[in-house]
């Protein structure tokens, strides 16, 4: 079939879309294949699958949608987007659950085979919202996208069950036509993924296909779109998601302290993943076990610390409720742990698949009596590396308990990696006691495992099996350098002291702070995850002509030495959470500083544009404007494309 | 009981020394700190009597407690040790088992510890066979609290907790330890130093859990719990001696003896009273596959107030270690070709930006 419509191909700086269907649609994988064409291609990109924790809530249902979207552009961008320019959605349920996100003007492609009248009233609907009217501020493109990939795989003779779950690919091939995504990488995955199921896999391919023809030669469209690859530094690049970076940091961080690794894992929502990719690394020496709950799982590694391992554990907020004896434990003992955080919404089981950051207060006090411990925070899926590493390093040199914070954001999101040389990651020093450190009252040599290195406070670690250095240690109080068991008032008293100065002195670089002329009076502080958005909406508010400072914590405890200096130089500190204040809190109490914090608990990621409002109203109350003169935070919330966020 | 012949597999991949080494050396310099009279003195005694028979590196032993009395062990003892918390010590044992196949990893715990607070990770350790020694001190009261009751106290006992007595089912440990199949489970004695050496022996032979249950006296808080086992002028009619290959018999002369009785299970009779007399007898076979036959011996024992019970080797049989297929699965793992970190995190699907 020969077009008579010549296809204008329109130029975009950047784009969001949303892939919606039933969680047993495919919107993941989907969503998965596009971003991995689109990474190829060179764009930017950022991603946010959304999805319920059923497994399979009944289909054609509100609580069964699962959506995954996927910001990508010509320049470097920090978030998945606030609201998508193009949603498709698989079925009725998919459009009425993510239309409230979707701004007017954007593009709703909607498969229309579902779109019957039981189904309608199911989820709702009394009339067909194609047919009223209701939707025309939007472009709506009705397809029956099932139809037509049944039709088009008809020569596999699939039942008409097994024909239509290839239509997640008619409509990836039809998106990849649009934005006009290489497609290799996806018949290639294709072809791989169904090796062993013939059928199946040329099913897939030729629906894929399908879609992309069918944009190429149908009439539906008059525009494709184009953004051009992101100038990025050079280098060799990936996209990985926040759960396999953490699981390769942890890898990489025990390798660079030639330790073997131990992970104690209980399945959680959404941890998991952590555990399933360190379970894949067993030619490097990893060694996972799924314990029977979640305190066997950080005792199991505490017990490989112990036998001089680098124990790890992974979970999600109730899952730290359950080990914090232990991580106290371990803080008594002061041996290296690294127990890694994957914060959900809360409390109880709160929403699995949902992401907060309302575990801080948690991490920083949530055990018996003094017992801290060196807290850190990924800002970005890749810097789960990165923090990873860190902990570790933290964690061996200091011998102690590290709490790593992420977050179901940071976790299932992804974006491209610069990846490290493993090489040029500095060497961590076990240290390991071999020898007597000390003598007796009668002058014998003796081996003190409480002596500590004057620099670090780390105590001397000897590990079962040295000779001569054999010790007990335990969870009752400890006297100094001998770690023998002592009641004793002023003992106690300098123990829990040196125990917090320990992890007080943690070497901790200085906060940077991004304040491009020096002038801001505003300073946006936030820490893990928001990092995106809180840069984002940043960004907007410079574009429209407002001054303001941002800085990023990674390191909750100890914060870095000049946080103070730094919080007192600006009029106002905005603290962004998803919580009610959690940092906030820690601010005001460590620094008397009355920082504005803002918090939301949505079970979502921050937006850019609703930060950008926040910021840009506090930019110009700090210049003393009247609330109703304000224009900055409007004018940024409303920037729309074209208007870059990534100019700085 | 037959002895051990001491190239013992539990101990495989332990270094050993040609050094003879005595009871001293595994006395640490950490004072006793138990009640006068305590039984744990006995099997602290006892262990470190024991120890240096096993002819492997002092450094190479390590203990790991829970809490509660019986969970000082470690302090006294010159090897390696940990005094972890509450019910924990399986948990923790595992993990260093795993990551150290050179350690004996010996659980020294209690009922309240084990079968309590701990119980979860008593089962899953008994049942995955993790190569570790479990010492389960049962005094059947709660000592280092002073004096609660267990989940091995007798029905209707009168404690600080319990005035009008208590109304909990108790369990019976060797029951819960076979329940979990676990391959190695005995009981003995603290009083009876010969019994408890050679179940420790035996269990230091074992690869695998090896769980060992010690009738241990606390005399503060449940003083004579174990009376009818350690008077002489009941114990013959109290302990059922467990001795593999031999029929179960016992009793002032040797009246009584243990039958097979309805489904699956076993009785103590008179023996005057069978049709075939000895003959008739059951002949214990540790090694027995099925638990079904050691735990129908567990069920001898008095879930009350203790008359008789069953001492010895309930079962003993071979079954691969967890830890050992978990460092199989590394080596085999390792052992395929080179393991490149860079190439790992690199992934399949990178693009370069010059």
């Amino acid at each position: 079939m020969n077009r008579k419509v010549t296809i204008e191909v329109k130029q975009l700086d950047r784009v969001v879309i949303r892939f919606a269907g039933d969680s047993g649609d495919g919107m993941q994988l989907t969503g998965d294949r596009f971003t991995a064409e689109t990474a190829s291609f060179g764009n930017d990109l950022s991603t946010l699958p959304n999805f319920p924790a059923e497994i399979r809530a009944p289909a054609g249902t509100l609580p069964g949608v699962s959506s995954f979207q996927l910001h990508f552009a010509d320049h470097d961008i920090l978030t998945p987007g606030d609201a998508p320019d193009v949603l498709i959605a698989m079925n009725p349920a998919a459009l009425k659950a993510n239309l409230r996100d979707v701004p007017r003007g954007a593009t709703l492609i909607v498969d229309t085979a579902d779109f019957t009248a039981r189904n309608l009233k199911r989820i709702g609907y009394d009339a067909n919202p194609l047919e009223t009217g209701e939707l025309e501020a939007y472009h709506v493109v009705p397809l029956n996208l099932t139809g037509m990939t049944v039709e088009s795989v008809k020569e596999f003779g699939l039942s008409r069950k097994d024909a239509s779950r290839a239509k997640n690919m008619y409509a990836l091939g039809l998106v990849s036509w649009l934005f006009q995504r290489p497609t290799e990488s996806t018949i290639q995955f294709l072809s791989t993924k169904f090796a062993n199921k013939p059928d199946i896999r040329d099913a897939n391919i030729a629906a894929f296909r399908a879609g992309f023809n069918y944009g190429e030669t149908a009439e539906e469209f008059s525009v494709r779109y184009e953004v051009k690859p992101a100038k990025m530094a050079p280098g060799t690049y990936r996209n990985i998601s926040g759960n396999l970076a953490l699981a390769y940091g942890l890898a990489a961080g025990a390798d660079r302290a030639g330790l073997p690794l131990v992970l104690g894992a209980y399945p959680i929502t959404p941890a998991s993943d952590v555990l399933h990719e360190l379970s894949k690394l067993k030619r490097f020496n990893v060694t996972t076990i799924q314990s029977e709950d979640e305190i066997a799982a950080v005792g199991a590694a505490l017990g490989a610390s112990f036998g001089g391992a680098l124990g790890v554990t992974t979970s999600s907020g109730p899952g730290i409720s359950l080990k914090s004896e232990t991580i106290g434990l371990g803080i008594m003992l002061e041996l290296p742990l690294v127990v890694c955080n994957i914060q959900r919404a809360g409390p109880s089981t709160g929403m699995p698949t949902k992401t907060e950051q309302a575990d801080l207060l948690t991490v920083m006090f949530g055990r018996n009596g003094e017992s801290p411990l060196p807290v850190l925070a990924a800002q970005s899926p890749a810097d789960c590396f990165d923090v990873a590493v860190e902990a570790t390093r933290i964690a061996v040199t200091y011998r102690t308990p590290v709490m790593v914070l992420t977050d179901g954001y940071l976790a299932n999101g992804s974006e491209p990696w610069q990846v490290p040389a493993v090489a040029d990651i500095p060497a961590i020093e076990p240290n390991f006691a071999t020898e007597m450190n000390g003598t007796n009252a009668e002058g014998k040599p003796v081996f003190l495992p409480y002596l500590r290195d004057p620099e670090t406070l780390a105590r001397a670690w000897a590990i079962p099996g040295t000779p001569g250095l054999d010790h007990r240690i335990g969870g009752v109080e400890k006297e100094d350098k001998t770690g023998n068991i002592s009641y004793d008032p002023a003992n106690h008293d300098l123990m829990v002291r040196t125990r917090q100065a320990k992890v007080d002195g943690v070497a901790v670089p200085p906060l940077t702070v991004d304040d491009p002329d020096g002038s801001a009076k505003v300073l946006v502080l936030g820490w893990g995850s928001t990092y995106g958005p809180i840069g984002a909406g940043v960004r907007r508010v410079r574009k429209v002509g407002g001054k303001v400072a941002q800085a990023h914590l990674r390191h909750l405890n100890p914060f870095p030495a000049n946080l103070g200096e730094v919080l007192k130089s600006y009029d106002k500190v905005l603290v962004p959470e998803m919580n009610l204040g959690q940092l906030a809190l820690l601010l005001r109490g460590k620094y008397l500083v009355d920082v504005v914090s803002y918090a939301q608990v949505r079970g979502l990621p921050l937006g850019a544009a609703e930060l950008a409002e926040v910021i840009g109203n506090l930019v110009e109350e700090a210049d003393g404007i009247d609330d109703d003169a304000r224009h900055l935070g409007t004018a940024a919330a409303n920037l729309t494309h074209g208007d870059k966020e990534g100019a700085r | 009981m037959t002895s051990v012949d001491l190239g013992l597999p539990g101990l495989r991949g332990v270094p050993t020394t040609d050094v003879p080494q005595n009871r001293k050396e595994y006395v640490s310099d950490q004072e006793v700190r138990w009640c006068p009279g305590c039984g744990d003195y006995a099997v602290l005694a006892a262990f470190q009597g024991f120890l240096p028979e096993l002819g492997i590196k002092r450094e190479n032993v390590a203990m790991v407690s829970g809490i509660g009395c019986s969970s000082r062990f470690p302090y006294y003892l010159s090897t390696y040790g940990m005094h972890s918390i509450h019910g924990r010590a399986p948990a923790i044992a595992t993990g260093l088992a795993v990551a150290r196949p050179d350690l004996s990893v010996w659980v020294v715990t209690g009922d309240g510890d084990a079968l309590s607070i701990g119980g979860n990770h008593l089962i899953h350790t008994l049942r995955r066979n993790v190569n570790l020694k479990i010492l389960l001190f049962n005094n059947r009261i709660y000592g280092l609290t002073k004096g609660q009751y267990s989940p091995t106290s007798e029905p209707g006992k009168v404690t600080k907790s319990t005035p009008m007595g208590s109304v909990d089912t108790p369990f019976n440990p060797v029951s819960l330890a076979l329940g979990a199949e676990a391959t190695f489970v005995a009981r003995t004695v603290d009083s009876d130093r010969k019994h408890l050496t050679e179940v420790l022996r035996q269990a230091a032979a074992h690869r695998g859990t090896a769980f060992v249950e010690i009738y241990q006296n606390c005399p503060i808080f449940n003083d004579n719990a174990f009376d009818a086992i350690k008077d002489p002028e009941t114990r013959e009619d109290a302990i059922i001696p467990l001795v593999h290959g031999e029929p179960i018999r016992f009793g002032t002369d040797k009246r009584l003896g243990v039958v097979r009785e309805g489904f699956a299970s076993l009785a103590v009779k008179e023996i005057a009273s069978l049709p075939n007399g000895e003959a008739d007898l059951v002949v214990h076979d540790a090694h027995t596959e099925d638990p079904a036959y050691a735990f129908a011996l567990s069920r001898l024992t008095d879930g009350g107030v203790l008359h008789q019970a069953p001492i010895g080797v309930f079962r003993s049989v071979d079954k691969p270690a967890y830890d050992d297929l978990v460092r199989e699965q590394i080596e085999t793992a390792r052992g395929h070709g080179s393991a490149d970190l860079q190439s790992l995190i690199n992934g399949s699907d990178t693009w370069t930006i010059d």
